[in-house]
């Protein structure tokens, strides 16, 4: 009940299709998706091999409750080794295809090797089937999902899809379905495209039980109403979508603009929820056409935008002039805040350009921001950007970055690389912000100090999904802590992460914790699944599942010098803001948070501590 | 007093928790393929529309079936009767808006029967786009929304102006 107890094991070098049984005591430690998939990773792959190698394995994941009627019950997640991070990486994603995979039959897809030439894979209820990619290799993720649907003459099928990006093994590419939701981080699409794995349709007809269909429905209309009385998810989300944070974080003097040289954006209102439901000068008509939801949320924050079609980036390119996903905060920041754009239209059509190509934005975004600082540096030049005016604030120059990096071409091959291997190659590792090769999120750590751990023990590289400590520190939820102390936030981030990787493995989004605790969460868990499901026991779950992570990190190779900051962040005081004069405290908070943890000073799980969470 | 859903796309996220409420109180699981309401996704003109059996006053697929497996009840809901039905699929085609369609599990044909009064679809709906309203009054809301703009005009504008729009 919940799990459909059915796993899909795809050989993409032998093209052959095997069904199993879900591993259902696993099932009992780790639950479903990024838990129980983790297990399946680090049982059944070597930590230390080429995350684009044939020997890597990738995952599709579903939690129990994906699928049913819970509010938000629709995530799937990617599990593989991650091409960005060389770390464990679980990427997840809204939409409609986690819950199409359930009602399909199948708790999860695990993809092995590699296909001698690229496939798609069907999944029709039980009728299972790769096909020849060759027709759409080389096509976008739009174009995907129009020819395979068309193609199995099926417009109801949901499809996940890699973009040129993945194919090209972009290292930060991801995994998009239903055209513009994505597993978007670490390199999941790149992945995909080793495996000469083009796309995955899925379409089902079967229905999902639970345990105690009454008593769920009960805590489900509970929950339901929890959001829907919350400031955040019941009035903010839905009205202006995660782009709420825009002016909220710049006043907090949180800001990472111009790669983090600074922490507050002139541009930011430019560039904020409320630009987008204003109707722009040009045509009279607002960026922001409506809001989305994901299957079974009652938030809705997904943002569906229209860009003017005379702007000049969308000039003579039709497949733009619709509608289709619009800017989240972190794609405003990274494209935005974090390159000195302040053109809402460009921001968006570079959007729709990730979409379409299967593009990380903040990756990408934050990518081009440490290329235009090289630029200003003088270490890059207009000849070895092949022409492009790299200036900080130049929409023209990330427009044409956006264009040429999925298909890698010219600099876009470099761009591809990701800001770590860039920043290297021209000499200046430090100037990537980022932590295990990935790249920082939308909140500046001097601001909010405790962003500055999260970031720091990330297990998939620097994240803001792992550890939101920004609704504490700003947002005062559950309690306010100061954005500007250290004191207490390694307790606070360790808390964050424990709970945070238990709602990741049920099939619920992490935004439901702006209004919901574990107290929301597992009587829903409990109603739908097999066992007796508490808080605290998801508590020490998640707790399990963070430190089985991070034993896969460290046997592939990771170190407590892994955990570090760039210099920037602990060095060059913020100079404007509440946080004017301060730096991130990384080096108190962090021997406390390894301490908390039970790990040695070294950053290693003690083997008292595994013993203790049964690994 | 007849009531009908009354069902406004504007309100409407897409996010088909009324088709997993139908299909659980019609199905006993969350099965958005068996559900009799579905929502459509119009992806590149940022639209998402509910549809489902508006239960014609003079119902084709009543008519059409040859067992008479459809009947009218007092609240005016075309019901199915599984005992009755046969399969034949006639009233799928007679229906000119789809909202008749089979069920190949049990070689019977579903379709909303507002769950005999208080429809699971609309009390799910999170946003309001799904109400259920008296059939007579089914209108009103949308009449009073145009109603204000045309106060509004008239009250800044002075008497004569003809009512603004958007």
């Amino acid at each position: 009940m919940g799990w459909n107890r059915k796993i899909l094991r795809i050989n993409l070098t032998d093209a052959t299709i095997k069904t199993e049984p879900l591993n259902m005591d696993w099932a009992q430690k780790y639950l479903g998706q990024r838990g129980l998939a983790t297990k399946y990773l680090v049982e059944e792959i070597d930590p230390t091999v080429d995350p684009l190698s044939p020997a890597n394995k990738m995952i599709f994941a579903t939690g129990p409750l994906t699928g049913t009627a819970a509010s938000t019950g629709g995530r799937y997640s990617v599990i593989t080794k991650g091409a960005l991070t060389n770390a464990i990486a679980c990427s997840n994603s809204g939409g409609y295809f986690g819950a199409e995979l359930k009602f399909a039959g199948w708790d999860m897809i695990i993809f092995e090797g590699k296909a001698a030439k690229p496939v798609y894979l069907t999944v029709i209820d039980d009728k299972v089937e790769l096909h020849d990619a060759s027709q759409i290799w080389g096509r976008s993720v739009w174009d995907t999902d129009e020819w395979i649907k068309k193609r199995h003459q099926d417009p109801m099928m949901h499809i996940s899809a890699i973009g040129v990006a993945g194919e090209n093994q972009v290292l930060y590419s991801c995994i998009v379905n239903d055209l513009h939701r994505a597993a978007g981080r670490s390199g999941v699409g790149a992945v995909m495209g080793s495996k000469n794995l083009k796309a995955v349709a899925v379409r089902g007809t079967k229905g999902v039980k639970v345990k105690d269909g009454m008593r769920f429905l009960r805590a489900a209309r509970d929950a339901k109403k929890v959001l829907q009385e919350n400031a955040v998810t019941g009035a903010g989300l839905p009205t202006y979508g995660t782009q709420v944070l825009m002016n909220v974080i710049n006043e907090a003097g949180a800001m990472p603009t111009r790669n983090h040289r600074e922490v507050q954006f002139e541009g930011a209102h430019d560039i904020s929820a409320e630009a987008m439901a204003t109707p722009r000068k040009s045509d009279g008509q607002k960026n922001l056409q409506t809001n989305q939801a994901c299957f079974g949320c009652t938030i809705a924050c997904g943002r569906i935008s229209k860009i003017d079609e005379k702007h000049f980036s969308i000039q003579n390119k039709p497949q733009y002039w619709h509608a289709s996903g619009g800017l989240e905060y972190e794609a405003a920041w990274a494209l935005g805040s974090n390159t000195g754009v302040n053109d809402l239209e460009a921001l968006t059509m570079v959007n729709f350009v990730c979409n379409e190509q299967g593009l990380d934005p903040i990756s990408f975004g934050a990518t081009v921001s440490a290329a235009m600082e090289l630029y200003d540096l003088g270490l890059l030049t207009q000849e070895m950007t092949g022409g492009i005016d790299l200036k900080f604030g130049s929409a023209e120059a990330l427009v044409k970055c956006a264009e040429l990096t999925g298909k890698a071409e010219g600099f876009g091959k470099e761009l591809g690389l990701g800001s770590l291997r860039l920043c290297k190659k021209y000499g200046r590792p430090e100037l990537s912000m980022s932590v295990k090769g990935q790249e920082f999120p939308a909140y500046d750590s001097r601001g909010i100090q405790g962003m500055g751990l999260t970031y720091a023990t990330s297990n998939r590289g620097a994240c803001h999904l792992r550890s939101y400590t920004v609704s504490s520190e700003i947002l005062g939820i559950p309690e306010k802590t100061d954005p500007l102390a250290t004191d207490g936030k390694a307790a606070l981030v360790k808390a964050f992460q424990d709970a945070t990787a238990a709602v990741d493995s049920s099939g619920l989004c992490v935004f439901t914790t702006f209004a919901w605790t574990l107290n929301d969460i597992a009587p829903q868990v409990d109603a739908a699944c097999e066992g007796e499901w508490s808080p605290e026991r998801m508590l020490e779950m998640g707790e399990r599942i963070w430190n089985m992570e991070r034993v896969f990190n460290n046997k592939a190779g990771f170190t407590a010098k892994d955990d570090q900051l760039p210099p920037r962040l602990t060095t060059e005081p913020a100079q404007t803001g509440p946080a004017k004069g301060l730096v991130n405290g990384l080096d108190k908070m962090l021997p406390e948070y390894y301490a908390l943890r039970g790990w040695t000073s070294e950053g290693v799980p003690t083997n008292e501590t595994l013993s203790r969470l049964a690994l | 007093m007849l009531r009908a859903l009354v069902i406004d796309p504007g309100k409407c996220t897409g996010c088909k928790q009324c088709e997993m409420a139908c299909s659980f109180v019609k199905e006993g699981e969350f099965n958005v393929s068996k559900s009799r309401i579905r929502v459509f996704d119009f992806h590149t003109e940022a639209r998402f529309v509910p549809y489902t059996c508006t239960q014609c006053a003079e119902a084709w697929c009543q008519q059409a079936c040859p067992v008479n497996a459809i009947t009218t009840n007092a609240d005016g809901v075309k019901v199915v009767h599984e005992n009755l039905c046969v399969g034949c699929k006639v009233c799928t085609i007679a229906c000119p808006f789809g909202t008749v369609n089979y069920n190949a599990s049990t070689g019977k044909v579903i379709k909303c029967d507002l769950c005999l009064g208080s429809p699971a679809c609309a009390e799910a709906c999170p946003t309001g786009a799904i109400t259920f309203k008296d059939t007579e009054q089914a209108g009103f809301d949308k009449m009073k929304v145009w109603a204000t703009q045309a106060a509004h005009a008239t009250s800044t504008q002075g008497p004569n102006t003809p009512a603004a729009k958007g």
